[in-house]
């Protein structure tokens, strides 16, 4: 298996590809079957009235009835009406049966390296893996199954789950410990401690979610199928009742007529393309190379109210850069450049870098090569919160202010005392750094104290008004950080958020999330180490990294593959599409029964009430060609809905209010008014092919 | 159409907008267990009937409690006003000596005072002594409005708590509801009736020599006082058979009017007290903008149709500019007729002061649509509120998925548990409506009581069964109902039309206390603004006209253009 032929997940499939229409057609047929149609109540009550008039059709057709022609068309279009709403579930299922025919090629037969008690390994296929067993997986080996690195560090290919093929570091402890079945070891060899049980690992249950076999009705979607249910019930008894009424009238109808007005005033629409937009909106997740482990939580994601954002990452960029040297009285700002650059030489940390080259474009100094220096770099460490460099028996130190002060302090002590002054200058500069949203790194030369180094959190181009469209859209924002309360204020207010979290613990996240939640509202994270575990649970949208622990995929909702959290955003947009999506086509379908009514009513009452003609406002040409033409429009018109089914109402933050006025335009005074005119056009053809 | 028929109109409305606010807020009040200015004068009694009964007005119930406390309520209700019916003969007050009441006629009389309907099969000065009159009628007149009240404040208590298991003490509500709000306002309107020359009195029924020296025996009774009720409760069940268009009940222009007035006062009050219970009175607003659309809309072309003339008529010469006056009374003319006829369909009052069978066939169209809705546009004491609430929640739910958000009202969840009440809800007025219409049409025995032929003697037993399911209690009149199976099947459309509602939207007041306040933000639909009153006047008349077009179309509508083409029936 090559990992550079695999396709990436959101590798695009459109409607119109045909390796997904023609298994969809086949697919519309076997979904006749009624025990996998009466999930639908509304196509499954179509079916059986098609049943029963095909059974009628045939009888008069043995027994030479009349109108057999117009009897046979419309039957020919209620059995297309099921047809279609199936067909439509078929290409949405598609998409993901192509995705998952993918995914399952990374599911190869692989054989596992299980340790065994006296050490040796023995080799086993990886299907009879159980938890707990360990494993050794070298260099160029397919990881059996999921698990925990337990020991060593490898970089692991995860383009079979991700599509990305640029490896990533994967090792013992820590938040990159966990390792997913199907992915590749590039170099190294890692011990890793199996945690899935076979047939549910991750890569098990991606294939199961992106087929949709895994599939349930989501709440709303429940909610939706009993009002639905219930309006058929409705028109069963608008309907049913009418022969009575006409009897009384001296009239007389047929099943046929009863049958088509029936068929037409049911929300077919809807019914027919209510499961395919909720697969579409998974799917699109999908694509998006975010896995919701529920159809649950892709609904939640759009009622979110509170989004928690990680500073890091998601506000601001990774790291903070330099952007200004802040001398002590005395001190020239260019020595201080100078002594900061060469501290920072051999600094790989990206706020390092910025030192070196914020001290070439201020002052042109030119980074140096340490070899050729003869120097000693310092490493820093948690111990000394300090880095630096030893060279020409100068000591030149840079860190957090207090660690500085406390080692040239230290080491002063005894020979020249620092001047007071100057500590208190040093502090003053620190202090303003810090309230700005800063952060001062002291910088030292032996004994002397020269300055400070500002380093600053860079807010992501585009964030902010990021931030303000989520306002619009009724969404809070929440900043969480590790940083004191007085630089998160500044970061906050710089980058827009309506609220943050300062010195944040799991715990502190944990509380703010319960606090929410208590005033009723929703609340969407994403997080990747193990203490954000149970946050990701308590949220009601919990995005986990694919990078993180497993942990914390297990108690997220969702599963994002590329680890990005600024998709928390696009997220909630798609939730909140794929309801849009359900609400526009559910008015659009009910809107659509007024011209309905007023093609069948006159048609069907004109034998004994020649007055109600009166009411063939459209002048449609006979009460065949009328009747034909509902039931024609009616069938078409799921057809013609399918593409904005799988793509979804389009969404703009707009504020509820437009966006609502918008839709209900569009789709409300739009599905009252498009009948009219699809069954008036569709009553000429039918009129001029002769076909009633 | 005249100027004056409009200025007329006008200030009905003015009268209805400006009592809204106070009475709502006084209301609210009330509700609350608040301090009133009555409190002085009621607080005792009230505080007595507690003791008395053995009920802790502390204790509040569930939804469940709730509503086998009213159901209970109502079955001993039920069983005290049959049984005076079936004695009455025997008891004193009797004054026109009045025998008992059939078997059939009494229950369905029962029914029919207790669900707030008030079919009368029964010419009242014919039938009932002025004890069932006063004890039996009376009473189950205010009992009925003040349950039907109670259910709406429980319904709203649901929105307006949260995470709450409790939503009211039914027996309390009760209380509250007769003695500060019905009692007094009543008292005042009999005072007004009488000095407008209603009758008032436990005499005898007087005889009296007309012009040609006949004797005409003259029926009197208690009347103001029952008239008030009648009114203020939306019940309108009239003392005499003619109803408000007896010279007795409704003597003047004024009576009319405070007759019409006092239908919508209390459904128009509560719209306002919901909003103060929510927390914001533009909610309660935003409801009554919507039902005052819908019976703008109701009364504009009632008026406009009984202002043409028949062309019938017209074509023997008749001056068409005359309108239709068949079946209204001179006194009140065209617009206060369309304007009252209007005014007790929209709520559930059923008093009339025109015989609808004689309306133009658009014009008696209107009546059967406001039925056809349910009786939301203010509605019947109470249930027009939680009427309206119930298509509001449908409204919500079909459109509220198009902001992008699970829907919601008032902050709650709209689910599966909701969503499911409420479609009961709404389903038993068609199945009744068009269901029993249907049955009692093709069975052999029944449409021999219908009098007219063709559409309008279809229309004749579709407003019987409209008209009683919705509990309004109007007849289209022509219908000679007073059989067995007309008694019975009405008695049983009657029950189903108030307890498949009530119960239901009892389940969604208790599910909807329940469940935590989800804070308003500008991503939530707005529910108290102009797009809310236009959508769920669109989903009422959507969903009304959907559902009953055809039954419509073999009626009025068929009615109408045969009549523009000569025919009558």
């Amino acid at each position: 298996m090559s990992d550079t032929t695999l396709p990436r997940l959101r590798a695009t499939t459109t409607m119109l590809d045909t390796a997904i229409l023609w298994p969809a057609i086949g697919q519309a047929f076997r979904k006749l079957d009624p025990r996998m149609l009466w999930h639908n109540p509304v196509m499954f009550v179509v079916e059986i009235v098609s049943v029963l008039t095909t059974i009628l059709f045939l009888r008069d057709l043995a027994t030479g009835g009349t109108h057999l022609g117009f009897a046979l068309q419309i039957n020919i279009w209620l059995w297309f009406t099921v047809l279609f709403a199936n067909f439509a579930e078929a290409v949405a299922e598609g998409r993901g049966k192509a995705q998952a025919a993918s995914l399952r090629r990374a599911k190869t037969e692989t054989m596992a390296h299980r340790l065994r008690a006296d050490g040796g390994t023995e080799s086993i296929p990886a299907t009879s893996l159980r938890q707990g067993d360990i494993v050794l997986v070298a260099a160029g080996e397919i990881i059996p199954s999921d698990g925990e690195v337990i020991e060593g560090v490898a970089s692991v290919n995860e383009a079979a789950i991700t599509g990305e093929s640029a490896p990533v570091i994967r090792e013992a402890g820590g938040d990159r410990s966990a390792v997913t079945g199907g992915t590749q070891v590039m170099s190294d060899i890692i011990k890793v401690r199996i945690t899935a049980a076979p047939g549910s690992t991750f890569l098990d249950r991606m294939i199961a979610l992106v087929e949709g076999a895994a599939r349930q009705k989501t709440p709303n979607e429940i909610a939706l199928n009993i009002l639905l249910a219930g309006m058929t019930l409705i028109f069963v008894l608008a309907v049913a009742t009418i022969p009575s009424f006409a009897t009384y009238a001296g009239g007389s109808l047929t099943v046929l007529v009863l049958v088509a007005l029936f068929v037409t005033l049911i929300p077919t629409t809807i019914g027919a393309l209510l499961s395919a937009i909720g697969i579409a909106g998974m799917d699109r997740l999908v694509r998006f190379n975010v896995l919701a482990m529920s159809g649950r939580a892709v609904e939640a994601a759009g009622d979110v109210d509170t989004l928690l954002l990680d500073k890091t990452g998601t506000i601001t960029l990774g790291n903070r850069q330099a952007t200004a040297f802040l001398p002590v009285a005395g001190v020239d700002a260019r020595e201080l450049a100078d002594a900061a650059q060469l501290s920072s030489l051999s600094d790989e940390t990206p706020e390092g870098r910025s030192i070196v080259v914020l001290a070439k474009e201020l002052y042109a100094l030119r980074g140096r090569e340490m070899a050729h220096l003869g120097a000693h770099f310092v490493a820093f460490s948690a111990q000394t919160r300090m880095s630096g460099v030893d060279l020409d028996g100068r000591q030149i130190r840079k860190g957090a202010v207090d660690s500085v002060l406390a080692h040239v302090l230290a080491t002063s002590a005894n020979e020249r005392p620092v001047a007071e002054a100057v500590v208190r200058e040093l502090r003053a500069i620190a202090e303003r750094i810090a309230t700005s949203g800063g952060t001062p790194l002291a910088v030292a030369d032996g004994h002397r104290l020269l300055g400070i180094i500002h380093l600053k959190d860079i807010i992501k181009g585009g964030i902010k008004e990021r931030f303000s469209e989520l306002r619009r859209m009724g969404i809070r924002t929440v900043m969480i950080t590790g940083d004191n309360p007085m630089t998160a204020a500044a970061i906050a207010a710089e980058a827009g958020v309506d609220d943050f979290l300062a010195q944040a613990t799991p715990e502190a996240k944990l509380g703010l999330i319960r606090q929410e939640q208590g005033q009723g509202k929703l609340v969407a994270m994403c997080g990747d180490g193990t203490n954000d575990a149970p946050a990701l649970a308590q949220a009601d949208v919990g995005v986990a990294m694919n990078t993180g622990t497993m942990a914390a995929r297990e108690a997220g909702n969702m599963v994002d593959l590329d680890s990005d959290p600024t998709k928390l955003i696009e997220i909630v947009e798609i939730g909140k599409q794929l309801l849009m999506t359900r609400g526009a086509l559910t008015t659009f379908s009910i809107a659509n029964d007024v011209a309905k009514y007023f093609a069948i009513i006159p048609a069907m009452f004109l034998a004994f009430y020649p007055q109600l003609s009166a009411l063939n406002i459209m002048y449609l040409s006979t009460p065949q060609s009328a009747i034909l033409s509902a039931i024609i429009f009616n069938a078409l018109i799921i057809v013609a809905l399918i593409p904005l089914a799988l793509k979804g109402v389009a969404y703009r933050p707009i504020g509820a209010a437009s966006l609502l006025r918008r839709n209900l335009l569009v789709y409300g005074v739009g599905g009252l008014a498009a009948p009219f005119v699809g069954i008036k056009v569709i009553d000429m053809l039918v009129t001029a092919l002769g076909l009633a | 159409m005249t100027v004056i028929g409009w200025l007329q109109i006008a200030l009905y409305c003015a009268i209805v907008v400006a009592i809204t606010r106070p009475l709502g807020g006084f209301m609210t009040r009330v509700f609350a267990g608040e301090r009133t200015f009555l409190s002085p004068v009621f607080g005792p009694v009230e505080r007595g009937i507690y003791a008395m009964a053995g009920v802790d007005a502390k204790a509040e119930q569930g939804w469940i409690g709730y509503a086998v406390g009213m159901l209970v309520f109502k079955l001993v209700g039920f069983l005290a006003l049959y049984a005076l019916m079936r004695v009455q003969a025997m008891l004193p007050l009797n004054p026109a000596g009045q025998s008992a009441v059939p078997p059939d006629l009494a229950y369905n009389t029962a029914v029919s005072f207790l669900t707030n309907t008030n079919w009368q099969n029964y010419g009242g000065e014919s039938t009932m002594s002025d004890l069932v009159q006063m004890a039996g009628l009376a009473v189950q007149n205010f009992m009925s409005a003040a349950a039907g009240i109670a259910i709406a404040v429980a319904f709203v208590r649901g929105f307006a708590r949260r995470s709450a298991r409790h939503i009211g003490n039914f027996w309390v509500d009760l209380t509250r509801i007769t003695l500060y709000v019905l009692l007094p306002i009543c008292v005042v309107m009999t005072l007004a009736f009488v000095w407008q020359g209603m009758p008032q009195t436990l005499g005898a029924y007087v005889d009296a020599a007309t012009l040609e020296g006949a004797r005409q025996t003259v029926a009197l009774g208690p009347v103001a006082s029952q008239e008030a009720i009648k009114m203020l409760g939306t019940n309108g069940g009239g003392f005499f058979n003619a109803n408000s268009a007896h010279p007795f009940e409704n003597p003047t222009a004024l009576t009319n009017l405070i007759q019409m007035v006092a239908i919508f006062t209390l459904g128009a009050a509560l719209t306002n007290m919901f909003g103060r219970m929510v927390g914001s009175e533009r909610q309660g607003w935003a409801v009554f903008t919507a039902m005052g659309l819908l019976f703008l809309v109701g009364v504009g072309v009632l008026y406009w149709s009984e202002s043409q003339a028949n062309p019938a008529l017209v074509a023997l010469g008749m001056d068409p500019s005359m309108g239709n006056m068949e079946g209204k009374e001179l006194r009140f003319g065209i617009p206060a007729s369309a304007m009252f006829a209007t005014v007790t369909t929209d709520a559930s009052c059923g008093a009339v002061n025109a015989m609808h069978e004689s309306f133009l066939p658009l014009g008696g169209m209107v009546p059967m649509i406001n039925m056809m809705l349910g009786e939301i546009i203010f509605g019947g004491v109470g249930s027009g509120l939680y009427g309206f609430l119930l298509f509001a929640i449908v409204a919500v739910f079909v459109a509220g998925l198009m902001v992008g958000r699970t829907p919601e009202y008032l902050g709650k969840k709209i689910e599966a548990r909701e969503v499911k009440m409420t479609m009961l809800a709404i389903l038993c007025l068609p199945l009744v409506m068009l269901g029993f219409t249907a049955l009692a049409l093709v069975l052999p025995g029944p449409p021999a009581a219908i009098s007219a032929s063709g559409p309008h003697g279809f229309s004749e037993a579709l407003y019987a069964y409209v008209s009683t399911a919705a509990n309004n209690g109007s007849a289209f009149a022509g219908l000679s109902a007073n059989t067995p199976y007309w008694n019975t099947s009405l008695g049983i459309s009657m029950m189903i039309g108030r307890f498949f509602v009530i119960i239901p939207a009892l389940a969604i007041a208790g599910s909807m206390a329940a469940k935590k306040t989800v804070p308003p933000s500008s991503g939530t639909f707005p529910t108290d603004g102009a797009l809310f009153v236009g959508l769920v006047v669109g989903v009422i008349l959507i969903m009304g006209g959907l559902t009953f077009f055809p039954a419509l179309a073999l009626g009025p509508v068929v009615e109408h253009y045969a009549m523009h083409a000569g025919t009558l029936f």
